[in-house]
């Protein structure tokens, strides 16, 4: 390959120095400027692991367009073989040089073709496959990245990642590598075969390269830039628009349509002035390496054409070493188009690698232990924080240190007021996040030692956000087993009280949630997700506020469920609501990351401390 | 994807692409200057063989040294001009090209925006995104190449034939025979290329959509360990993707192979009889190598017909698919200020409202069947109703998100259907069940409930919400929020759009459940101030719970599609047994008998059931 191959686009060299942790809150952030650092060279590492698994094809397709492009190149070597031998041959009568040239230019045209046929099906097949590889691997990876980064790296970024930039490199894997080993061919042998017709006229074709070889390294430095910060300027335009599309209610009540207009235009233009940066660094490109190269073949035929004149070369030779002086060049358009892929796809390829340089901040083991198994009637599990403490890497302590121990099969509510660290305490719990310091255990066990599914099999979390994904409401349920029958669906729907309405839906359990009828309230969500936790039926289950938009009836099935169904089960409820306390054999009151009161209920309400002027409160505000 | 129409009505590719002029006429004079410069560029490259034919044939035959360094001057000349008008052509279009891409872009945004609610219901947001980026890059593509090499290459190919046809006429036609099949097989390529490639640029959508439900349900996916499954489901997708584009592959290749295959046969058998003439005498060897010269210099417009073609298609099924959208109506507003008044009645009324979902089953119940309703000016009425009753439906029907499907709703005695929606909106505000913020800063979210409010208001309205904590942000009003922004709770969010609802001081205010996420200290100082708020304020609140009813003057219970009672918290718990039922867990007596209440409450739920 060229030298192409060498050069990073020019953003990664005002980037971050490497190594510095991705995510920081200070100012310049790399997520505000959509420039995740990724460590030097792992671009370039990047493409090579997607490409060594299938190298022996790619060798072999290569060696197709090397054959293709030897048939095509025979071309004119039969012209000059037809003029000088064939014609004077043909005079003298002998017509066997004229028939070898037939058969030969037949041959090669028909095999050019087949070759060409092979060539491009053997292409696509490699960039697809790589695709198919890159866009699994960014997808698996960003799932395994934390809430924390997603929600800083925003849907639209990684949306942009998986489709855009995936698709610069569909570019420059399709169309690029067919014109870079196109390009290498024709100068490579074309050089060799004017070398060999005329040593005086190839040295000045290979010449040529040297001032053609500058234009290039220029233009990919200059091009590169234009390509970063287009490949920026997109990601935002789609961050925009996928903010707008699922705001779209509260953009048209509050009349946003006309400032959304105002900022989209602004993103969009920047997008549009690096667009054209680029079609513009491309223009120049092409004056440039035109300008050299038929200055070039005007030298050369002068060359030429004068020592015919001046009989020290054959009319014959001339006339080839033209037609291949006029083709010599003519991939110079193709070498600008794959440089523009090139550099397009660097661009992509460098945002996908600073993605991909992000390490899960909670990995998962290597060496999964077992959880021990459930003895029969106690479903639950017991649950310790050993000492455990926890701190954004943004700086801000959440908990200090908790010692927390819950007896299998123990409810206990744990209330506060905005920012006490319940939710943290509950993330922990479900392994959204890891400690900084001490342990979390199931059973003895600490949570970094489970793999997923077993984790899972333990503790499951259902939050206030029930989304739900497209399909059909089973489905939607399912997620918290993909193996259950359509009856074990049924039984965890009737248990949660949303069977009654997802049978009046038009297909009933089959209702597409994007499609006809399929509208489905924020409360009905909240029931679905309950369904879908109690399908899980996990030793551990952990209600983040996951009753906030149920109405009282709604809630008391909740109540029941986790009474009957889940009887046994530990939980850990999470609610300002304190009529969810009233089910819990325990109550914890956080304050700034502690616990700073911890009993039962009846005990905490009979006495002086924050719950019993909570529950004061709270029953106040019933009357 | 079934959501998208898929019905292939049979538009042909051409006339799909015309639909783009209006976005190419502001740059027409560009693009076709742009046309007429590669044209030119072109044609100078087949001047040049003829300049070869005469130097061989002239000066070089005739060994005249002097001759050769015309022809050199020419040659280098002509280049010259070539590479001129290469670069020039690229120049004219960069900017207009990138220009138009963009107000396409702004466009599809613009309209994306205005359409109904509804729509954006059915459709998933990924295919709107695919269609906004890897679609108008395709017809920036387009604009740029295959529209203008179609174009330059069949000119140049013709020119070309012009001078193959004046240098040697039978050779000539020797290389149009090829023409007549060659046309047939890329009528035929055509009608496939098309389905695949439509079929192509749907799935690139769905897999838009998947990525995006990845990233918005991550909590569900990470709590449940399911992100295998999710990977799977994305995989299968990736898998069906390249299927297609495997299948577009191999129909390129096909038809580039024979269009590589059948000219160069016709180069060779031209070759041969030219060589027999030259040998006969009765063709000049430079004649021969200007012949071969210029048709070998139009074997690349003949090649490229091929990817030209395909891309041509793409872009024809890339603008279907853009002006799918752009074709659905907006929203259509009343002309002038639609002042006319229907009633003298005060305040906000319902009238026999029926709703039913624009893509819902005619035959299916309507979700709102006739609901009547009188709000008195300043009166706040909660509405109460069982899960899924179409609480919140309603409340989308008077800033109109939603349209009546029967009946009317007015406000001050004005039809809502009359009014221009922007004023409409002003006079109406919404909080939301979902509080949306958007990825600018707190101060910045909270202002767009009203334009022009200022510091004060701004002020104000975050006290009525009790959202003090924003000045323990980082930035304090200045923080960034939302999706780019830092991450606030579920009660933060909810006092942020409550602020936003209150700020503009509207005559009219529609709350859905907007406590529910507050713990109770905060509810109960939010409730105080709003309550100041709602005294001067016509409002409806959705309610789930007595606390937030305790907001209201009245209560209407919404059941069965329409309002079963209106009356005090009170009246209506003695009332109504469904409202009692809804409400039970604070009847009568309410606060010191927690346990005991819940039970009852479930024992008359089983009875009304």
């Amino acid at each position: 390959m060229t030298g192409a191959k060498t050069d990073r686009p020019a953003l990664a060299d005002d980037g971050p120095p490497p190594g510095e942790p991705a995510l920081t809150g200070a100012a310049g952030d790399p997520f505000d400027r959509d420039a995740l650092p990724a460590p030097r060279g792992a671009t370039r590492a990047l493409l090579a692991s997607l490409l060594r698994p299938l190298r022996g094809r790619v060798w072999v397709t290569g060696l197709l367009l090397v054959l293709q492009q030897a048939a095509v190149q025979a071309g004119p070597l039969l012209v000059a073989y037809a003029i000088d031998s064939g014609v004077p041959a043909f005079r003298s009568g002998d017509h066997g040089p004229l028939t070898a040239v037939a058969c030969g230019y037949a041959l090669c045209s028909v095999g050019a073709g087949i070759l060409q046929y092979a060539f491009v099906r053997g292409s696509a097949r490699i960039s697809q496959d790589v695709l198919l590889d890159l866009r699994g691997r960014i997808f698996r990876h960003a799932q395994a990245l934390c809430v924390e980064f997603h929600e800083r790296y925003t849907s639209g970024r990684l949306i942009s990642r998986s489709t855009t930039d995936v698709e610069s490199l569909r570019e420059l894997l399709e169309e690029g590598l067919q014109e870079l080993i196109g390009v290498i061919m024709s100068f490579v042998s074309i050089s060799v075969l004017l070398l060999w017709l005329d040593p005086a006229i190839g040295s000045v074709a290979v010449l040529s390269f040297v001032p053609l070889y500058l234009l290039v390294r220029l233009y990919q430095r200059r091009a590169g830039k234009a390509f970063a910060l287009r490949s920026t300027a997109i990601a935002s335009v789609i961050v925009k628009f996928a903010e707008t599309m699922n705001g779209i209610r509260p953009v048209q009540a509050f009349r946003r349509e006309r400032g959304n207009d105002a900022d989209f235009a602004v993103l969009n233009h920047r997008h549009e002035r690096s667009n054209g940066d680029a079609m513009l660094e491309m223009a120049r490109y092409v004056i440039g390496s035109r300008l050299v190269a038929n200055t070039a073949v005007a030298a050369m035929v002068l060359w030429g054409a004068y020592r015919v004149a001046s009989g020290t070369l054959a009319l014959g030779v001339l006339a080839a070493a033209v037609l291949y002086l006029r083709r010599l060049y003519d991939p110079i358009d193709r070498l600008g188009m794959f440089l523009n892929s090139y550099q397009s796809a660097a661009a992509s390829l460098d945002k996908i690698a600073g993605l991909l340089a992000q390490t899960p901040t909670v990995p998962e083991t290597a060496d999964p232990k077992d959880l021990p198994a459930l003895t029969d009637g106690h479903p639950g599990r017991e649950v310790v924080f050993d000492g455990v403490r926890f701190a954004y890497r943004t700086g801000g302590e959440v908990l200090p240190r908790l010692d927390l121990t819950v007896p299998a099969g123990q409810t206990v509510a744990v209330v506060g007021s905005t920012g006490a660290g319940k939710s943290t305490l509950a993330k922990l719990l479900a392994r959204f996040y890891d400690p900084v310091e001490g342990r979390v255990l199931l059973d003895g066990t600490d949570l970094r030692d489970l793999a997923t599914a077993e984790l899972r099999r333990g503790v499951v979390m259902v939050t206030q956000e029930a989304f739900l994904f497209s399909g059909t409401v089973a489905e939607n349920i399912a997620i918290g087993r993909p193996d259950a029958t359509p009856g074990e669906i049924e039984r965890a729907a009737k248990a949660i009280g949303a069977h009654d309405f997802i049978s009046g839906l038009p297909d009933g359990y089959d209702t597409d949630v994007r499609k006809r009828g399929g509208r489905i309230s924020a409360g009905q969500r909240q029931l679905v997700a309950f369904a879908r936790a109690l399908l899980a039926d996990p030793a551990v289950l952990i209600l983040d506020e996951a009753t906030s938009s149920l109405d009282i009836p709604g809630e008391r099935a909740v109540q029941q469920a986790m009474d009957t169904v889940l009887h046994g089960r530990t939980a850990v409820v999470i609610a300002h609501r304190l009529s969810t306390v009233e089910i819990a054999d325990r109550v914890l009151v956080m304050e700034r990351g502690r616990i700073v009161e911890d009993g039962a209920p009846a005990e905490l309400i009979g006495g002086t401390g924050r719950f019993a002027g909570l529950h004061r409160a709270w029953r106040d505000s019933l009357a | 994807m079934p959501e998208t129409p898929a019905e292939h009505t049979d538009r042909s590719a051409v006339r799909s692409l015309l639909r783009l002029w209006p976005y190419v006429r502001p740059i027409r004079l560009r693009l076709f200057s742009a046309a007429f410069v590669a044209v030119l560029a072109s044609c100078l490259g087949l001047v040049i063989p003829l300049v070869l034919k005469w130097m061989v044939d002239g000066p070089v035959a005739g060994r005249d040294p002097g001759g050769v360094w015309l022809g050199a001057l020419y040659l280098l000349l002509l280049g010259l001009a070539e590479a001129g008008l290469f670069g020039l052509r690229r120049w004219l279009v960069a900017r207009p090209l990138a220009g138009v891409e963009a107000s396409m872009r702004a466009d599809l945004y613009r309209h994306m925006q205005r359409l109904p609610v509804a729509f954006h219901d059915r459709w998933p947001s990924g295919q709107l995104l695919s269609r906004g980026t890897t679609d108008l890059t395709l017809l920036r593509m387009f604009l740029a190449f295959p529209l203008t090499f179609l174009f330059v290459n069949a000119t140049t190919i013709l020119v070309g034939f012009v001078i193959l046809f004046d240098q040697a006429w039978s050779l000539g036609l020797v290389l149009l025979a090829p023409a007549v099949p060659l046309v047939i097989l890329c009528s035929l390529f055509e009608t496939k290329y098309s389905v695949a490639a439509r079929g192509a640029q749907d799935q690139v959508g769905d897999l838009t959509t998947v990525v995006e439900e990845s990233v918005l349900g991550i909590r569900i996916v990470k709590g449940f360990g399911r992100h295998r499954s999710q990977a799977l489901a994305f995989h299968a997708l990736s898998r069906r993707l390249r299927g297609t584009e495997l299948v577009k592959a191999r129909l390129l290749a096909g038809i580039w192979a024979l269009i590589t295959t059948l000219p160069e046969l016709a180069i060779g058998a031209a070759l041969v009889l030219g060589t027999v003439q030259v040998a006969d005498g009765a063709l000049s060897a430079g004649t021969l190598v200007a012949f071969l010269s210029t048709a070998l210099a139009l074997r690349w417009p003949v090649e490229s017909i091929g990817f030209l073609l395909a891309m041509s298609q793409e872009s024809a099924t890339a603008t279907e698919r853009y002006f799918e959208v752009m074709d659905v109506a907006q929203e259509r507003d009343a002309d002038g200020d639609g002042r006319a008044r229907v009633s003298d009645e005060p305040g906000m009324v319902f009238e026999g409202v029926e709703f039913r979902y624009p893509d819902a089953d005619p035959a299916s119940a309507p979700v709102l069947a006739r609901v009547d309703l009188r709000v008195r000016p300043g009166e706040t009425m909660a509405l109460v109703g069982a899960t899924g009753s179409g609480k919140t439906t309603l409340t989308a029907l008077v800033p109109r998100l939603h349209e009546v499907t029967a009946g009317r709703i007015t406000l001050d005695g004005e039809d809502i259907a009359g009014m221009a929606r922007p004023r409409l909106r002003e006079l109406v505000s919404v909080a939301f069940e979902e509080p949306t913020l958007f990825s600018a800063t707190v101060g910045e979210n909270v202002l767009m409930g009203a334009e022009g409010a200022g510091e004060e208001e701004l002020r104000r309205a975050l006290s009525v919400a009790q959202a003090d904590f924003v000045h323990d942000l980082p930035h304090g009003l200045d923080t960034q929020v939302g999706e780019q922004g830092l991450s606030l709770s579920g009660g933060q969010r909810q006092r942020l759009a409550l602020a936003r609802a209150v700020v503009g001081r509207p005559r009219f205010l529609v709350l859905d459940d907007p406590l529910s996420a507050l713990d109770v200290h905060t509810e109960t100082r939010v409730e105080a101030a709003l309550r100041q708020v709602l005294a001067r304020t016509t409002a409806v609140v959705v309610a789930h719970r007595p606390s937030t009813v305790m907001l209201a003057d009245r209560v209407a219970l919404l059941s069965g599609g329409r309002i079963s009672a209106v009356g005090t918290h009170q009246e209506l718990l003695r009332t109504s047994a469904e409202y009692a039922w809804l409400m039970s867990g604070a009847t009568e007596a309410g606060a010191g008998q927690g346990s005991s209440a819940a039970e009852d409450a479930t024992a008359e739920e089983g009875s009304t059931r």
